[in-house]
């Protein structure tokens, strides 16, 4: 007799987080690798739009922004001593990780909701529990590697948090700062804005935008990849006519 | 001024590049060496991938090499047909280098590989230099004149396809150079190398190859050597940066002539103490790579995209 209870509930919950929808528009959808890029940034602005049939709420909203660069694998490797000398030993292999990660928020993550939360709806650094990892190499010893991972990304300024990245400009309308670093690699960027409202997860939307070596960055980048043996040949050519060049130049006789 | 290069996926600082590779020029100038030994691990330092690092560096070793061998082809101090005969080795050699550099790279010990070759290719000719070097300062503060003692023809002078070298007035077997630039050339391409400071040695020391024509004949091969590895990274593995290139043979061409004028004023003993000095301090740099317990035992490898 209750079965039909569970749909129902669910479908009030569906509709009780359908009062809010999310609106958001990127700046611009293409970043040029152009030969005097050294990393851009493009704004996300937002509108949260209320059913106007349901009650407000008490208290603020929370928005989350991730930004993420095209996946692949990655291996994290660990120095370990043999003999005399340090090197590479264990190592875990992420698959499909995103190659640079943006969290920006209203407030820390662990204010807006509760760390299972964050993690049904894969928000935040670490890698989630779901992504694939061949840990063959060092049993036991995944999360510490997921740390690892998530600090030297930071380092290398492919992963950033701000947890003020995301400011409102009145009460409904937010704005946020995507930085793309200057080692992005090429290829499609997702960006996923969350709404949160007293530790739920209310609604979610998402874009993306592309970034793309142009000029001749872009010449280079593709001739290097389709014609090795040309590019080579180019390469070689110009490695001599310098060569040749500098003894004319310099001739001292 | 910052400059985006398309293969190494970075942006770098093109004054320090220029500035670097200018004073490795001036270094190479001095001491007439390639200086690839010291610019492939200054690029690594740098943030440049192990890969592009050492494919890039082939143009610039051949632009160098080219400088050279002109001013050594115009003063007649090249002997051409053995020149031939070792890059055909080199060529061999390079080939071989670059399949076993691209399959460390797969396995992703490359790193590993390019610092244990460091280590033991730069102690080893450095000690080497370093020995020869203090000998000759104390033999001239003896004042007594060395006696080059005629040492017995080396048996594989006597090996099949002998050939005769007129310039350099030898006859013998071309199967020894063949092997020994192939084997330098191996070495060159995985570590990012011209391996004229094997090259030389290895002319005088094992063929007897008359000092005033070794050293053109070396940069004669390494010069194709060179130009062979640019290709076949190129093809192979797609990691020559022209951007970088072009930066690097600009500051080393400069840097180069600068050098060969300071040069004049050094005397030749102090000299290769100095240069033994140099190789030495790039060891010892490499040896606190992985000697040393690494601040972050941790490291991230290359992301592969599905493509």
């Amino acid at each position: 007799m209750r079965t039909w209870l569970v749909p129902a509930i669910l479908w009030a919950m569906t509709t009780a987080a359908a009062a809010e929808t999310l609106t958001i528009s990127l700046s611009h959808h293409r970043v040029r690798i152009t030969s005097t890029y050294t990393g851009a940034e493009l704004v996300v602005f937002g509108v949260i739009e209320r059913d106007a049939s349901s009650a407000a709420r008490a208290g603020d909203y929370d928005i989350v922004v991730t930004a993420r660069g095209p996946r692949g694998n990655t291996v994290v490797r660990e120095k370990q001593r043999l003999g005399p000398i340090w090197i590479n030993r264990e190592q875990v292999k992420f698959f499909d990780l995103p190659s640079t990660m943006a969290v920006l928020s209203t407030a820390p993550l662990t204010n807006i909701a509760d760390p299972d939360v964050l993690r049904r709806f894969r928000i935040g650094l670490l890698p989630a529990g779901g992504d694939k990892l061949d840990g063959t190499s060092a049993p036991g010893r995944a999360e510490e590697f997921a740390a690892s991972l998530v600090r030297l990304k930071t380092q290398s300024g492919l992963y950033a948090e701000n947890e003020r990245g995301v400011a409102f400009l009145t009460e409904n309308v937010f704005r946020a700062t995507v930085p793309v670093p200057a080692a992005a690699p090429i290829g499609i960027y997702d960006v996923q804005v969350s709404l949160f409202h007293g530790g739920v997860r209310l609604t979610e939307t998402s874009t993306n935008f592309e970034v793309t070596k142009a000029g001749v960055e872009q010449l280079l980048a593709l001739e290097a990849r389709e014609n090795g043996f040309l590019y080579g040949l180019a390469a070689a050519a110009m490695a001599l006519a310098f060569g040749w060049l500098a003894t004319v130049v310099f001739r001292r006789d | 001024m910052e400059f985006y290069l398309p293969i190494a996926e970075l942006p770098v600082n093109v004054g320090l590049i220029l500035a670097m590779s200018a004073a490795v020029g001036f270094i190479s100038g001095m001491f007439g060496v390639g200086g690839g030994f010291l610019m492939t691990p200054l690029l690594i330092f740098l943030g440049i991938p192990p890969a592009v690092a050492v494919a890039t560096v082939a143009p610039q070793i051949s632009a160098a090499s080219t400088t050279g061998a002109l001013a050594y082809w115009r003063r007649r101090a090249l002997d051409l047909r053995l020149g031939t005969v070792l890059l055909f080795g080199g060529v061999v050699g390079t080939l071989l280098g670059v399949l076993f550099f691209n399959a460390m790279r797969r396995v992703g010990q490359l790193e590993l590989v390019i610092t244990l070759s460091y280590v033991v290719l730069l102690t080893t000719i450095g000690s080497l230099m370093l020995i020869e070097s203090l000998r000759s300062l104390l033999r001239k503060r003896r004042e007594a004149t060395p006696r080059m003692r005629r040492r017995p023809r080396p048996a594989w002078f006597g090996l099949p396809f002998r050939m005769r070298f007129p310039r350099s007035g030898l006859y013998m077997s071309a199967i020894p150079p063949v092997l020994v630039a192939a084997a330098i050339g191996f070495v060159g391409a995985v570590l990012g190398i011209g391996g004229g400071f094997m090259v030389v040695p290895a002319l005088i020391y094992l063929f007897r190859i008359p000092t005033a024509v070794v050293v053109g004949t070396s940069l004669f091969q390494i010069l194709f050597t060179a130009v062979a590895a640019t290709l076949f990274h190129a093809v192979t593995n797609h990691s020559v940066d022209m951007i970088l290139a072009l930066l690097l043979i600009l500051g080393g061409v400069f840097g180069a002539q600068f050098g060969a004028r300071a040069a004049r004023n050094v005397k030749g003993e102090q000299f290769r103490l100095l240069l033994a000095l140099i190789v030495l301090a790039v060891a010892a740099r490499f040896v606190t790579e992985i000697g040393v317990r690494p601040a972050d035992p941790f490291s991230l490898g290359l992301t592969e995209f599905r493509s």
